[in-house]
């Protein structure tokens, strides 16, 4: 196996683009790929998209060449993943695999999604397809109403708060109000998120992701080539994709994302790294209740603590261990199938030391996790200076 | 139906924002139940809110969704 870095990035901002298609949008992020990289198109050996629901948001399927021939590249194996939430984490995970197995040297991985020319009602609707349809979906379950129950149980059995959720959400708010790329650059209070408008109990708004639109690609390529392309290659150390059940109720413990947790054990073992050496992470907060588990099962505090993690302070941008320093799906946005790439871009960019005023203290070593639907996918990937 | 009648909540949400089809009904609760026989399933529940640990019984399925209720 090769050693694969990424040698450039490129993202659109995230938010609501009433005048931009889901082309346009993927055709920027790509673009700007290809100029941060010093690679033309005709040099990409293959094209991997992550897209969640083209076909359902947008009406468009056959998305991966539309999209790529937009951007200019042609003649080459161009894929769509689905994997919900995860899609793009897939398809940056194959794309790895095929750099590291030597299929290809240059490789185009991006992802995007178009929600907003919908309603929240349809959005939601769509949505609620990652989920199990002949059951949990058919009964009248959301994926917030999914979430708000493993809050629940989470509450149940280890003592987590309304007030410890909400943290996470603060602490994302303050963060994204300084990212210029975010959906809702507005710092929130705590006495705000906690009287939010309630979306499934216990969670309300300030809970829950944004509904956005938004594209992010990322360029990989073999790491003994990464060098002639630019002077701040960020490695892949580790990188795992798992898969769990898709029906919440089929899970024998909700209270913890199995995939998670194996992903995580995998990429760390792939990195040679422990929980301890992570300096920083961008965590899957679809919901507040989802970053807390994921500091859970990715071993960043005991199972249980993850609230008492959060309320702590210890993720806060100026914390021992910033977590989701671009704001987070909370508020920088969550266009489903852009955000596993996106995640990767975010930790480049604190890697090279590029994030300006959410720059972290340390930055040698980050963590992503992109998680899919209530966690029958996960990818987690660990990257490093090279 | 498959499974026992009955069962305990396991974890609950009441549903305020609700997907397309189902906006007439919100709000509304659903529940994963714990069945006798260990087994879990997604329900709607009827009536009296319901919280972790309650009884709960089996009442109908209308339009393919089970009901349950708190059981007195």
């Amino acid at each position: 196996m090769k050693a694969v870095a990424v040698i450039g990035i490129g993202k659109t901002a995230f938010g609501a683009f009433p005048d931009r298609d889901l082309r346009s949008l993927a055709v920027e992020a790509g673009q700007k790929c290809l100029a941060d990289a010093h690679v033309s198109a005709s040099q990409v050996e293959a094209f991997y998209l992550g897209n969640f629901a083209g076909p359902s948001f947008v009406g468009q399927n056959h998305l991966a060449p539309y999209v790529a021939s937009g951007i200019g590249i042609t003649d080459v194996p161009c894929t769509r993943f689905e994997a919900a939430c995860a899609s793009s984490g897939s398809a940056f995970f194959h794309a790895v695999s095929s750099v590291a197995a030597g299929l290809y040297d240059l490789v185009l991985v991006e992802g995007v999604e178009k929600m907003t020319s919908q309603s929240t009602p349809k959005v939601t609707e769509i949505l609620a397809g990652a989920g199990d349809c002949s059951g949990e979906i058919r009964v009248g379950a959301t994926f917030p109403a999914l979430f708000a129950m493993i809050a629940r149980r989470h509450m149940h059995q280890f003592g987590t708060t309304r007030e410890q959720m909400a943290a996470a959400a603060v602490k994302n708010h303050a963060n994204g109000a300084k990212n210029p790329l975010a959906h809702m650059r507005k710092v929130i209070t705590m006495e705000q998120a906690l009287a939010g408008k309630p979306v499934s109990d216990p969670l309300t708004v300030y809970d829950c992701s944004l509904i956005s639109d938004g594209a992010a690609a990322v360029m990989i390529a073999p790491l003994e080539r990464a060098r002639e392309f630019t002077d701040k290659p960020v490695r892949i150390l580790g990188i795992a994709q798992t898969s769990d059940q898709v029906a919440l109720d089929m899970k024998e413990d909700i209270t913890t994302f199995r995939a998670v947790r194996m992903a995580g054990e995998r990429a760390y073992r792939m990195a040679g790294v422990s929980a301890r050496d992570i300096e920083f992470a961008e965590l899957h907060d679809c919901f507040t209740i989802a970053e807390i588990i994921a500091t859970e099962d990715l071993d960043f505090v005991a199972k249980g603590q993850g609230g008492r993690y959060a309320l702590e302070g210890r993720t806060c941008l100026k914390g021992e261990r910033p977590v989701n320093a671009s704001g987070g799906l909370k508020a920088k946005g969550h266009p489903v199938g852009a955000t596993g790439v996106g995640q990767i871009c975010d930790i480049v960019t604190q890697i090279r030391g590029d994030a300006g005023e959410l720059q972290v203290a340390r930055h040698s070593l980050g963590l992503a996790e992109n998680l899919g639907g209530s966690g029958a996918t996960a990818v987690v990937t660990i990257l490093g200076a090279a | 139906m498959s499974g026992s009648p009955s069962g305990a909540v396991y974890t609950e949400t009441v549903v305020h924002m609700a997907p397309e089809q189902f906006a007439a009904d919100a709000p509304y609760q659903i529940a994963i139940v714990t069945l006798a026989d260990e087994s879990r399933r997604t329900v709607r529940i009827a009536g009296e809110r319901v919280y972790i640990g309650d009884a709960v019984e089996f009442i109908e399925e209308r339009n393919g969704i089970p009901f349950y209720r708190k059981r007195v």
